[in-house]
């Protein structure tokens, strides 16, 4: 534990191993509709045991409703899923709900009770052995021994939002589910809940995690999937990234070039360019180790002043606006 | 069934009523008015009215305690939760809904049983005390102490499983409660009327009633817990 507050360990292992050669999760074609109305829509991935998956989307994109079918709280309307090698039935619902564990975005404690009677009730609704030494384990990891006995109603948002995970991680969860985990925290509180996202991952505990922070599932995802009612896309975020974005070098003079086309055309590696403010310019690149030496070369050559040349960076955000607003333009064309 | 999962929600809902003031005046207040009015009657009482006393069966007017109180406890269960946003993380847990209810059913069952008994033996001991006594012998007859003791759970059990039925599918507590009570009339108007001999009472009638709630609180574990439906109660579509 650091002294700063920032939950840095977590050493829960999960309760039970299931099938360790199947994935986490895998999900198959999964719909939810309520009435006419489409939730998510044929819907398939697969998370590896000890991955931290992010589901990224925006409002009504069918995160939470995502959530609360993989957790047996909402039968599906078509498809299939397995969670820790359980198929996803309602027979099968208390066997699932043993092996994970879900934080809801709002964190629904008993405010009238003591943070320790809230973890009891829960601890006991788990039948988790030894109780005592889980709820204290669950405390610490969560910083909050010190406030063991204080009212959940006396706390903070952001306190609340820790005795949730506290109470998430008494199962010791094969999967935990945590949406929007970090909503309305201020950045401190922030940091903090992602510092125990972080050690969890490294402990071994399958996260879903779903949320509206980019830099925050940048930061602790292995994986991204974007949703907007159907699933845009899935990767790594560098390949995510790669897969949208040309990759570009930026180049910033003191003054304009004469005749940039002069200076860029026929470079090696360079397969195009165009400028981006009375000093600056954008090429498009096959490969920048072998088209930036060139370029420097070529604006010596042609007696430029050069301010800087580098790689441009997209960020998960740029990939995440990329594919809504093309959805979103795909909308008001099909209206 | 687990028991320690319909315990846990025991415990968890004996420590929100402690807690929770108007809970606790609900608790206090009914039981108070249905035993301020008939002391004070009983007290006021000549020893002349003691025949005609013995013929009736006054202190069945009680049963109305554990008709009421329970009622207004359990329609506070399902929809209380959903209201304070604490429904859906019990729900993520591998607690099954006839263990929620059941343990919900318990935590409303012992304090108003405990309640209505204790009313009615303070009520018995002040008429010892205080009434003349060819009254209080008029009233204190072994077979209506055991009525008392047999109905007070029955009763109660019936008014649970009503309360936390109409509990399940409101969407405000206040509301859920007034459609309790009201559901609650048709045991206090015949428990009134067997006191004040509108209905004549013989064993076997009263064997007949006891046998017809237990059967009533048996099937109300079971049809509230077939009705209970997790996604109409998160997402209130369905």
């Amino acid at each position: 534990m650091r002294d700063d507050g920032v939950v840095s360990d977590w050493d829960g292992r999960p309760s039970s191993a299931g099938d360790r050669g199947a994935p986490a999760l895998s999900v198959e074609h999964l719909s939810k509709r309520f009435g006419d109305r489409i939730a998510f829509d044929d819907v398939s991935f697969e998370v590896g045991h000890g991955e931290v998956f992010g589901f990224l989307g925006p409002n009504g994109a069918g995160k939470t409703t995502m959530v609360r079918t993989l957790g047996t709280l909402l039968s599906p309307s078509a498809g299939s899923a397995c969670i820790s090698g359980t198929p996803l039935s309602p027979e099968h619902g208390v066997e699932i709900r043993r092996r994970i564990s879900i934080m809801p975005e709002s964190p629904g404690l008993y405010l009238r009770l003591s943070v320790t009677e809230n973890l009891e009730c829960f601890a006991d609704l788990y039948e988790a052995p030894d109780s005592n030494d889980r709820i204290g384990r669950a405390l610490r990891a969560v910083n909050l021994a010190d406030r063991a006995h204080d009212a959940c109603g006396a706390l903070s948002k952001g306190l609340r939002q820790r005795v949730a995970l506290a109470r998430a991680l008494l199962s010791d969860p094969e999967v935990l589910f945590l949406d929007e985990p970090t909503s309305g925290l201020d950045p401190a509180a922030a940091r903090d809940v992602h510092g125990l996202i972080a050690a969890l991952g490294r402990s071994g505990v399958t996260i879903f995690l779903t949320t509206h922070r980019l830099e925050e599932a940048e930061r602790l995802c292995d994986r991204v999937a974007i949703l907007n009612t159907t699933l845009r896309t899935i990767g790594r975020p560098d390949e995510l990234r790669e897969q949208l974005f040309a990759r570009t070098l930026t180049v910033r003079t003191l003054v304009p070039l004469l005749d940039p086309g002069r200076v860029f055309g026929g470079l090696p590696a360079v397969d195009g360019w165009r400028q981006d403010g009375p000093a600056a310019y954008v090429l498009a690149v096959s490969e920048s180790a072998v088209a930036a030496p060139a370029v420097t070369r070529a604006l010596v050559a042609a007696g430029a002043d050069v301010l800087s040349i580098g790689e441009s960076h997209h960020s998960l955000e740029d990939v995440y606006l990329e594919l809504i607003d093309e959805d979103n333009e795909a909308g008001s064309r099909s209206a | 069934m687990s028991r320690t999962r319909v315990r846990a929600i025991f415990r968890k809902e004996l420590r929100e009523y402690r807690r929770n003031g108007s809970i606790v005046s609900t608790m206090v207040i009914f039981p108070l008015i249905f035993l301020i009015q008939p002391l004070v009657l009983v007290l006021s009482l000549p020893a002349s009215v003691s025949v005609p006393l013995s013929h009736r069966h006054l202190l069945l007017y009680m049963l109305a305690i554990p008709a009421i109180v329970p009622a207004t406890l359990a329609a506070y269960a399902v929809v209380g939760e959903r209201q304070q946003g604490t429904l859906e993380p019990v729900l993520t847990t591998p607690i099954r809904r006839e263990e929620l209810l059941l343990g919900k059913a318990l935590a409303s069952f012992v304090p108003s049983v405990a309640i209505s008994l204790a009313v009615y033996a303070f009520f018995l001991a002040c008429v010892e005390l205080f009434a003349r006594p060819a009254v209080a012998s008029a009233l204190m007859r072994g077979p209506e102490l055991l009525a008392q003791l047999l109905f007070t759970p029955l009763l109660a059990g019936w008014s649970i499983w009503v309360g936390i039925a109409i509990s399940a599918r409101s969407s405000d507590v206040r509301v859920a409660q007034q459609l309790s009570m009201l559901a609650s009339l048709p045991s206090v108007a015949v428990t009134s009327l067997i006191a004040f001999d509108g209905i004549h009472v013989t064993l076997g009638l009263a064997l007949g009633f006891a046998a017809a709630l237990l059967l009533l609180d048996g099937l109300g574990w079971r049809i509230v817990s077939a009705t209970f439906d997790r996604e109409r109660l998160i997402t209130g579509t369905r």
